[in-house]
């Protein structure tokens, strides 16, 4: 494998050459960060290629006000929220989930929505809400679950919907006029689910290479050699590097159910603001089981911390080490932004990894995140 | 939060299986890959089956788990694989 990587490595210094400028590519996934960190990938490639971390952490770009809305429905007497482990950290304007379960509300977390609908079969009397997070990987998951508990007739059960959809954040990404994106290495697990064909869009209307990578390090590089063939060629392509596990259409079962359960929704996402189409819904049939319609609670706004760049970060327009809290007042030990809180998040990836590249870019953080 | 793990299924009822994930046994959904039967590989995330693999790839990705992982796959996050029993019981 490691020959393998060596050819790779070699291979992209050669487009690079021939590419002659500076490349930017954006990871959009979470999950892509951690690994291209955790490998070294970045200190690895040509000096021209620059990775760019997306907004493909499903924590990070969750909304504060759905953080506060979860911390509203846990203070309501008896109300269970569960919630997927990686939310419970993440600071809301009213505290975190976290703080709230020390002071004795009823939070559990849990791995599956099944889990989520179990607690509430085993106490009918109680109600459970469960945080509806994640993409188009995770949103199926929700969608069999609401599907189960409209069959099972559970009256119980409802669900905060927080889902978001990969693509419309890409394209309003790059609607942005300062967006310096020349392509995109697209999330694998997202893929298993939308299947390649769905980054169409990206590739007429923007001409920006789109490849679909798993997550070992030997895969990404194959996507980024995909990506800079297009790019040297003068190509804007759909690719895919991962077809082990992802097709072109996208598993069909997992779709159909998306669309029997949800509606496209406008939808918030942290620091990028409201985005069009981007988030789910439940659709009319199941409706019932909206929490935010149940306890009759309202969507507040959001105030980020003030000094946080966490937004800046998930568009690829800021490096972490640009934050004046990140490795003082902003560690993974206490977070004031969720790109700290969650282990896929870009500032936890680089507090944890990133040590050489933040001893020259660094201003006040670096040091400490070298400690 | 993306990350699926690969398992292979051991048994199947309905649109539930019982999958080994490397001696770690879970009861998931497949009602998102009909066609997995009993000896088939697939990727596994938050309690569901989301894809089928073949099994060369779906040994690769372990191989490549556990050697950034090691024995603490269990302790990090973002290859925690969906332990739902292990919920189950707390």
């Amino acid at each position: 494998m490691t020959g393998r990587i060596a050819d790779l490595r070699s291979e992209l210094a050669d487009l690079c050459k021939r590419v002659d400028r500076r490349v930017q590519i954006m990871e959009v996934c979470g999950t892509h960060t951690v690994s291209i960190f955790r490998s070294g990938l970045r200190s690895m490639l040509p000096s021209n290629l620059r990775l760019i971390s997306g907004p493909g952490c499903p924590v990070c770009v969750t909304a504060q006000r759905h953080i506060d809305a979860a911390i509203e429905l846990a203070s309501r007497p008896g109300v269970v929220v569960a919630t997927y482990g990686d939310m419970m950290r993440v600071p809301g304007k009213l505290g975190s989930l976290e703080a709230k379960r020390a002071e004795g509300a009823l939070i559990r977390v849990v791995n599956s929505a099944r889990t989520a609908l179990d607690l509430a079969r085993r106490e009918p009397d109680r109600p459970v809400v469960f945080l509806a997070v994640g993409f188009e990987t995770t949103a199926p998951a929700t969608a069999a679950t609401v599907l189960e508990a409209e069959r099972d007739g559970l009256q119980n059960f409802s669900v905060l919907m927080c889902h978001k959809l990969v693509v419309p954040a890409m394209l309003a990404l790059l609607a942005g006029e300062d967006a310096a994106i020349d392509g995109f290495l697209c999330p694998g697990h997202v893929s298993v689910i939308i299947g390649s064909d769905a980054y169409q869009p990206i590739v007429s209307k923007h001409a920006k290479p789109c490849v679909v990578a798993g997550f070992e390090p030997e895969q990404i590089l194959e996507g980024l050699r995909a990506i800079l063939e297009q790019l040297g060629a003068g190509r804007a392509e759909l690719g895919n590097a991962y077809r082990a596990a992802v097709t072109d259409a996208g598993n069909r079962v997992a779709l159909e159910l998306l669309e029997r359960v949800f509606v496209p929704a406008d939808a918030p996402w942290r620091a990028l603001g409201v985005i069009p189409d981007s988030g789910l819904d439940l659709a009319a049939p199941f409706e019932r089981f909206d929490a935010l319609a149940r306890f009759e609670v309202t969507l507040g706004t959001d105030e980020d911390h003030p000094e946080c760049l966490c937004g800046e970060v998930i568009q690829g327009k800021a490096e972490p080490v640009e934050c004046p809290s990140f490795g003082n007042a902003c560690t993974p030990l206490e977070p004031i932004g969720p790109c700290m809180v969650s282990s896929e998040g870009t500032c936890a990836a680089w507090y944890k990894y990133n040590r050489p590249s933040a001893t020259t870019a660094g201003p006040a953080g670096a040091k400490e995140a070298r400690a | 939060m993306c990350l699926a793990v690969p398992g292979k299924v051991m048994e199947r009822d309905g649109d539930q299986a019982v999958v080994d994930l490397q001696g770690n046994r879970l009861t998931v959904s497949t009602m998102l890959t009909p066609e997995a039967g009993p000896g088939d590989w697939v990727l596994i995330h938050a309690g569901f089956a989301i894809t089928q693999l073949e099994e060369k790839d779906a040994l690769e990705t372990w191989e490549y788990l556990q050697a950034v992982c090691g024995d603490a796959i269990g302790e990090a996050p973002e290859f925690d694989p969906p332990t739902q029993a292990n919920e189950e019981q707390k």
